[in-house]
């Protein structure tokens, strides 16, 4: 199975996303933002953590207009899946993927430290190896993680059970709690939280590995 | 010629940098100041002197980057 892990300039938690994807057997290419084309015969793209372009102008802004995120969207437009975690998600959001946008924190501080995750949804490849309600601990470290969308938009997501994470105890003032969401197809899925950095023993927290390991499964099995 | 664009978050979405300075504005005894949006403005250089492309063109660069329209809205100001 191969995986692309796309890195702009700021990306910094491309390593531990290729770490954790490794650990469950893709077989993972890094791509740089400036390369057009995404390697031939991909079976996930994940979009990493990180401060894409020192989030200048608003969090990944510019990233997802660059040359790399056209790819992106094309290969997800094609039933590809796609991961986008943190600065990730924002990019995703930003690129039009995901619907909403990730506004500064409520309490305008940046946030570095592990939550609860509600999994509202074992109907997705990333999260069917949860229980449904089960609840996992996950990293956060953000600044730009409330995410907000219309009443109308919230209760869609809701309606076509379409959020997949929320917050135990919300930290930075999300809509509804929202922590991670899919697209229509459940294909895409954008999320604050961390689950390559919970993957580990040495990590002190391993529920996201599950998450990574669900995801390899269900591609091999397609 | 030069365009200035004025992005400001959407009414009614909630702005907690606003809100912050108001706070702190109330810290310093400025009595009175119920509501502060905190927005940015981008300055632009054009080429050319048509001030109606101008501002199609800036139209079309905040639909596509200078403003994120789910949650932001803009003004345009040619000059």
């Amino acid at each position: 199975m191969k995986a692309a892990v796309v890195v702009y300039p700021g990306s910094n938690c491309d390593r531990d996303m290729k770490m954790a994807l490794e650990g469950v057997g893709f077989d993972v290419t890094m791509v740089w933002h400036k390369d057009a084309e995404l390697p031939q015969g991909l079976d996930f793209v994940a979009v990493p953590g990180g401060f894409s372009f020192g989030d200048y102008l608003r969090c990944g802004a510019i990233a997802a207009r660059s040359p790399v995120s056209q790819s992106i969207a094309d290969f997800a437009a094609k039933g590809g899946h796609v991961l986008g975690v943190c600065n990730g998600f924002q990019v995703l959001t930003e690129a039009g993927l995901l619907p909403g946008a990730l506004l500064r924190n409520a309490g305008l501080k940046y946030i570095c430290r592990t939550v609860g995750l509600k999994v509202e949804t074992t109907s997705s490849v990333f999260t069917n190896a949860y229980t449904q309600d089960q609840v996992i601990n996950i990293p956060i470290a953000h600044h730009d993680g409330n995410y907000n969308a219309s009443a109308d938009e919230i209760a869609r997501l809701r309606g076509e059970n379409r959020v997949a994470f929320s917050y135990v105890d919300n930290p930075n003032g999300s809509q509804g709690d929202i922590a991670g969401i899919l697209s229509e197809n459940r294909r895409v899925l954008g999320m604050m939280p961390h689950p390559e950095r919970a993957f580990e023993p040495a990590h002190g927290n391993t529920d996201g590995k599950p998450f990574f390991a669900s995801l390899i499964e269900a591609m091999a099995t397609a | 010629m030069k365009a200035r664009v004025h992005v400001m978050l959407k009414n009614g979405v909630l702005d907690p940098q606003g809100e912050a300075v108001r706070h702190a504005l109330g810290g310093l005894g400025f009595d009175g100041v119920q509501g502060v949006r905190q927005g940015k403005v981008i300055e632009l250089d054009l080429a050319g002197d048509d001030a109606e492309k101008a501002k199609a063109d800036v139209t079309n660069m905040c639909e596509k980057l200078l403003a994120n329209t789910v949650i932001e809205s803009y003004t345009i100001e040619i000059a």
